[in-house]
């Protein structure tokens, strides 16, 4: 790594929502020194051919995510319960409306 | 003057004010102080080239004479052009080219909200249209104006000196002439006198906001209703005109 200093402006994620009532989705980053102006320029970055009726911003330090080590400890224990999955149970035959 | 004539003169004076402001927008592009804004500038100045490019359209129209548009913005000599002086002038810092762009889109803001009630359904139907971008324009510089002003000592300093250069450009927009009042009597055009008050009480809003001081001098620079403009314009045009004028009627 490098020991420059970073000297760019925040980091924020972008979440647009294509449509009202969907949920908003991520579709990238961009830096911007506070909301206000991260969110003027995620419309310009990420909304200029008719992505979005609504977007969000959130400031990339506020989210509190999962590391890469705990792929094992957290999603590897679901794999083996098929029972966690509809395909897994039969239904018996003359059952309607499922 | 006739009403076709009026119109005419109507339509470029606020196609050249897009074009020229379009043209001088896209110098900022791969030149942005950040990759964000360096997009949202380019973005901003392709739609005032857009509406100048609808404008130039309906004026070849009215004018009847088998032009297409690129006539109007690349084979028209600088004394043709009837844009405002401010459009034209160079775009200095970022607090220079933030200031322009509140001068200017104040100004667009409310005379848009007017044109849409035009008799003249293709103005009043692009200033709808446009009114929507405009908005956004005007919040995306505003709150530049405001970081700036309310910033560090060196950028409300720029942002200042920006307020103090263009202010004298900033009466011209509410010159009228014969065209404008042939228009207003046919209910095509704007009383741009009526927007005056409005302009300058939204633009000492924004520069109270930003702690900058409005200037107190009176002296308002005028020209462009004649077709003179500064030195800049000249150059704007080489540029813009060039390829045009090289190998005229080029298609790619």
């Amino acid at each position: 790594m490098s020991e420059k200093k970073d000297n760019q402006w925040p980091l924020w994620e972008v979440f647009v929502q294509t449509k009202p009532g969907q949920p908003h989705k991520h579709c990238g980053s961009l830096h911007a020194p506070d909301a206000e102006l991260a969110l003027q320029n995620a419309r310009d970055v990420y909304t200029r051919r008719g992505e979005g009726t609504n977007l969000w911003v959130v400031e990339a330090k506020y989210i509190y995510a999962s590391s890469p080590e705990d792929i094992g400890p957290f999603f590897d224990p679901s794999n083996e319960k098929v029972y966690r999955h509809p395909t897994f149970y039969h239904l018996p035959e003359g059952v309607k409306y499922i | 003057m006739n009403t076709k004539e009026a119109l005419l003169k109507y339509i470029l004076r606020y196609a050249d004010n897009n074009f020229i402001l379009g043209q001088r927008l896209s110098e900022w592009c791969g030149h942005g102080p950040i990759l964000e804004e360096d997009i949202a500038l380019a973005n901003i100045g392709l739609d005032k080239l857009g509406l100048a490019s609808a404008l130039y359209k309906y004026a070849a129209e009215v004018d009847g004479k088998g032009h297409d548009e690129d006539h109007y913005a690349f084979m028209r000599h600088e004394r043709e052009f009837m844009n405002q002086l401010m459009v034209e002038q160079p775009n200095g810092d970022y607090a220079v080219t933030m200031v322009r762009e509140l001068f200017n889109d104040v100004f667009d803001y409310y005379f848009l909200q007017e044109l849409q009630k035009s008799k003249d359904s293709i103005l009043a139907a692009l200033a709808t249209k446009s009114l929507k971008e405009v908005t956004y324009q005007l919040r995306h510089c505003s709150e530049w104006v405001i970081r700036f002003g309310d910033g560090t000592e060196e950028s409300h300093a720029r942002a200042q000196a920006a307020v103090q250069e263009l202010w004298r450009f900033t009466g011209e927009y509410f010159e009228m002439n014969e065209v404008d009042e042939t228009m207003l009597k046919e209910g095509i055009g704007v009383n741009l006198a009526s927007l005056k008050d409005k302009y300058y009480k939204h633009v000492a809003e924004v520069l109270s906001q930003a702690t900058l001081t409005v200037p107190l001098n009176e002296f308002m620079q005028t020209g462009s209703r004649k077709g003179v403009h500064t030195e800049h314009l000249g150059y704007i045009l080489a540029e813009a005109q060039y390829m045009q004028r090289t190998y005229p009627g080029a298609k790619w």
